[in-house]
């Protein structure tokens, strides 16, 4: 490993190191191909993001892929109702690793205004595993912008070996998470423990 | 003898270069999806259906065909259509043979139609 000192030294000079973990990571960060999928409202801003005022291609992703086989990233744009839960947590399970999720506005990270209602979900997070979180009801276009740069920093400093890599370097860790069914009341299970457990109770 | 032995190596060679250059990025990929990301295939991911939904039921159904039957009486129209009117601009101007020719075409198009009559297509029901 090079110091970062010594590294803009030589940048100075006009000599550039990487290495092969920056390059990699330097690549698919600035390729993130979104799946063209959305819910509700969130996905009107979305749209708009991808249009020329905003411009989603200013940071590779106006690649909207209308299969989940070709997409690196969902962005869960919109209100996830119970029935539509079990479509989205099978959407994310067909997508290839590595793949990463973006909960946007208020409804998918936590029901939002719908929060007390009995047919909607409350935060997607129960079944697929969130990456960035964007607040609003609906969050701007430069929010989702800035959702998005904030995941090419996350995805640009992780580590390609070692116990912290991410999940798709990491062949013991499965690839799909369960999908819900209906229940007579509710979705079942209600959340995936693996990665969501209930906020406990201090009293 | 020889020129042309050579001439055709320069092709085999530049074959050869060109199956390689098309080749040599799929094998890259294919290597490095070997050795640097895990496959990891599942039930959901291998589904053939991409929308999210459960494919159900079976795609070996029976379909009705009967739409040939308005195809081919609208060809016959159609085609009749295209060639009556140029046959009766030139009309006086054809040949024994031409008339001739322009009969049988006609009449092979009314064949279709009795056929079409016959089987008691037209009759709306």
């Amino acid at each position: 490993m090079i110091e970062d000192g010594l590294r803009s030294e030589l940048a100075k000079q006009g000599v550039h190191v990487t290495s092969m973990q920056e390059l990699y990571n330097w690549g698919r960060s600035n390729s993130v191909w979104p799946l063209a999928f959305g819910l509700a409202c969130c996905a009107i801003e979305m749209m708009a993001a991808s249009m020329s005022r905003f411009d989603i291609a200013r940071f590779g992703s106006e690649v909207f892929r209308p299969s989940p086989r070709q997409a690196d990233l969902m962005i869960v744009a919109g209100t996830v109702t119970k029935k539509m839960a079990p479509m989205v947590v099978r959407l994310y399970n067909q997508m290839p690793e590595p793949k990463y999720v973006i909960a946007m506005g208020a409804c998918a990270i936590s029901g939002g205004p719908f929060k007390q209602g009995y047919n909607v979900l409350k935060g997607v997070d129960r079944y697929i595993p969130v990456d960035v979180v964007i607040p609003g009801c609906p969050p701007r276009p430069e929010a989702l912008l800035h959702a998005l740069i904030t995941l090419q920093e996350k995805i640009a400093k992780q580590p390609l070996t070692g116990p912290d890599r991410p999940r798709h370097l990491n062949a013991d860790v499965a690839g799909e998470y369960p999908v819900p069914e209906y229940g007579k009341h509710d979705l079942e299970p209600p959340n995936n423990p693996e990665i969501w457990q209930p906020p406990a109770i201090k009293r | 003898m020889d020129t042309n032995q050579n001439s055709y190596l320069v092709l085999a060679v530049l074959a050869a270069l060109a199956v390689g250059f098309a080749l040599a990025p799929l094998a890259a990929a294919r290597a490095w999806a070997h050795f640097f990301s895990p496959q990891k295939p599942g039930k959901e991911k291998n589904a053939i259906y991409e929308c999210g939904l459960e494919a159900k039921g079976d795609a070996w159904i029976h379909f009705r065909a009967e739409y040939y039957i308005y195809g081919i009486i609208f060809l016959v129209f159609d085609v009749e259509t295209i060639f009556l009117l140029p046959f009766a601009v030139s009309f006086g101007g054809l040949s024994v043979g031409a008339f001739l020719a322009m009969v049988v075409f006609i009449l092979l198009l009314v064949e279709g139609l009795v056929w079409a009559w016959r089987k008691g297509i037209l009759t709306w029901k």
